[in-house]
């Protein structure tokens, strides 16, 4: 007979999948991190120690969110707007001045508001009950003289939580560690955080049977967790997060090459970037050169147009990023599903075929040549291009240059150093594909998304038309081919800088098209060049 | 007394008034004197624009056309820049 004491079996938990990712380790369940109950003293220090934990808590926010950018600031912004708000202390107050502890009287007033959230309709509400239940629990933590939370988990540890609040998501450090939680949302702000850290994360996976320090298997892309998985599972666990691991490694390796095709060709590949603040994270020697810089959203920035002075740092904090790199800068792309307004057109019919792009620039001369101006200095700092949307006929550029021309020769009296960059043009209008040669431009990128719908007559936000927005449409990839030729001909450079750059199944047709410069997305660099290496064209 | 001055906008951001908007519409609303209330109909409910429990719990979607009212001495320029905010969806004031 056999031992009683045996180990017991393994269990599989299916949830949701929140954040792609593997882990295997220990499980590591989440504690309760507040103290024991207050003693209830008089109204007065009842009174004064809440207003002294709301006041530790707001500094405590305030500094966070000094530290944080993006999503993680927003949800602090959040729990420091419903700090300072009376709305939700009121009550509690309230309730102290009847004789209530600090303690109780601050968890009913805010688990009330929770309830209310948890009843909303919106995923999207239900998921901030939790940003809530964040901020009750920090200042919570202070009423009863609990420390801060800085739980350092053992490598590749599993976490196992009903949820867990953005503030202690903030607090961990999650390299290699994972998140499996019985409720949550994958609309969370933590879900959110997870993502944009890389942390897996499975939710929904109801009560998980385990103990601390039991191995699991977490796989964040299914929303799965093993515990005690059994020797087969593991192998084949270990065998999927080597494959991953070997693919990401690779990814970011070929990130690093320059793209060679099997006949030793090199193919260009530079980025496309909205706002200069993204490249803060990106390692400029990945890439050549910024091939798409989109000038829209600083268009939308707070007090009106962004005057010459706001423009012109943006541009120049571009040049220096990129470090003697070429920078094209894309003049105003308005209109269409972009609009600005006081800008755009209000509730245009059929927007796509409007009044758009450099349409808009033309009509606006005022708006365009400020933008002009800061482009003519900024070109001073580094090798800068200037590149106009939505070109249809010739008339365009020549109105264009003109402008360019004439915002020149204005900061030459001003004696205001500047330099003509070279002027070109988009081509996503079929117009401007089958006749570029009558174009007076210095180079050319094709803007794969805005062609692909005007040659198919298929708008690319139209849901159910997916088969026909296709780049490798024969129609579609002809016109490439024909553009590309005419370019060569009149030895004008040609890039692409559409999505269908970025599309590593794509990429193919594109280089046998004839393209060697395509600009995407910073994060498909890696797997646009592994495409692009070792590619022979087919016989 | 005087009689508050009003306005109104269409609030086309993709998810409504969510936390981000709600926090920004509220810190605006905060540096201004003057009693501000926002409702998502032209007969309300008014609530308070100042308080940020109370803006998310009109829940207002992508849209809706806010109505905001004030009363004090810089209402104007209150309602001015609420609508504005509205306006440019929320955007972040620097570049």
């Amino acid at each position: 007979m056999r031992p009683a004491a045996r180990s017991p079996d393994k269990v599989v938990h299916v949830g949701r999948p929140a954040s792609p990712g593997l882990v295997l380790g220990p499980v590591i369940i989440d504690q309760a991190r507040t103290g024991p109950r207050r003693v209830a003293g008089d109204p007065a220090t009842e009174r004064a120690a809440l207003e002294a934990a709301l006041d530790e808590a707001m500094t405590a926010l305030g500094e966070l969110i000094a530290a944080h950018t993006g999503e993680a600031a927003d949800m602090l912004e959040f729990q420091l707007a419903l700090a300072t708000d009376e709305t939700l202390s009121e009550p509690a107050f309230a309730a102290i001045a009847a004789g209530a502890a600090a303690d109780v009287a601050w968890t009913d007033a805010v688990d009330a508001l929770i309830a209310d959230y948890q009843t909303a309709e919106e995923e999207y509400f239900r998921a901030r009950a939790a940003d809530l239940a964040d901020l009750r629990d920090r200042v919570l933590a202070r009423l009863r003289g609990d420390a801060e939370v800085s739980a350092v988990l053992p490598e590749a540890a599993i976490l196992v939580a009903d949820d867990i609040t953005p503030s202690r998501f903030l607090s961990t450090d999650w390299t290699g560690r994972g998140i499996a939680l019985a409720a949550g949302s994958a609309t969370s702000h933590v879900a959110m955080l997870a993502r944009a850290r890389g942390v897996p994360m499975a939710i929904g996976l109801g009560p998980v049977d385990t103990t601390d320090g039991d191995l699991a298997l977490l796989d964040g892309e299914a929303g799965r967790l093993v515990v005690r998985p059994d020797p087969g599972e593991r192998a084949a666990f270990a065998d999927a997060r080597g494959a991953l691991e070997r693919r990401r490694v690779a990814v970011a390796a070929a990130a690093r090459r320059p793209a060679l095709t099997a006949s030793g060709e090199r193919v260009q590949v530079m980025i496309n970037v909205a706002d200069p603040a993204e490249l803060d994270g990106i390692d400029p020697a990945i890439c050549d050169g910024i091939g798409l810089a989109r000038t829209e959203l600083m268009f939308h920035a707070g007090a009106g147009l962004p005057d010459e002075a706001a423009q012109l740092a943006a541009y120049r904090r571009l040049l220096a990023w990129a470090a003697g790199r070429p920078v094209v800068v894309r003049t105003l792309d308005a209109g269409g599903d972009k609009p600005i307004p006081g800008y755009t057109v209000d509730n245009e019919p059929n927007s796509f075929l409007g009044m758009r792009g450099v349409r808009l620039s033309l009509r606006h001369p005022e708006v365009f040549r400020v933008q002009l101006r800061a482009l003519l200095r900024a070109a001073t700092d580094g090798d800068i291009r200037i590149m106009v949307p939505m070109v249809a006929i010739p008339g365009e550029m020549q109105r264009v240059r003109g402008l360019l021309a004439e915002a020149a020769a204005a900061l030459g009296r001003e004696q205001i150093p500047h330099r003509v960059p070279p002027l070109g043009m988009m081509v996503e209008v079929p117009a401007a594909a089958l006749a570029l040669e009558h174009f007076d431009t210095d180079f050319v990128s094709i803007g794969s998304n805005d062609l692909i719908q005007y040659v198919m007559a298929a708008s690319r936000d139209a849901p159910g038309l997916g088969d026909l927005t296709d780049p490798t449409a024969p129609a579609v990839l002809k016109l490439i081919a024909m553009t590309v030729a005419t370019a060569e001909a009149r030895a004008i450079p040609i890039s692409l800088c559409g999505d269908a750059g970025g599309d590593p199944a794509v990429v193919p047709a594109l280089l046998a098209a004839g393209l060697r410069c395509l600009s995407v997305a910073p994060s498909a660099v890696g797997a646009v060049k592994q495409a692009i290496v070792g590619w022979e064209p087919a016989r | 007394m005087t009689a508050p001055c009003t306005a109104s906008v269409l609030l086309f951001h993709e998810v409504g008034l969510h936390a981000r908007p709600s926090v920004k519409l509220t810190k605006l609303a905060k540096r201004f004197a003057s009693q501000i209330e926002v409702a998502p109909a032209p007969d309300g409910p008014w609530i308070d624009a100042k308080s940020i429990v109370k803006v998310m719990a009109v829940k207002a979607p992508k849209d809706t056309v806010l109505h905001f009212r004030a009363t004090g001495e810089d209402a104007d320029r209150a309602l001015a820049a609420l609508v504005r905010l509205v306006e440019t969806d929320f955007a972040d004031e620097a570049v």
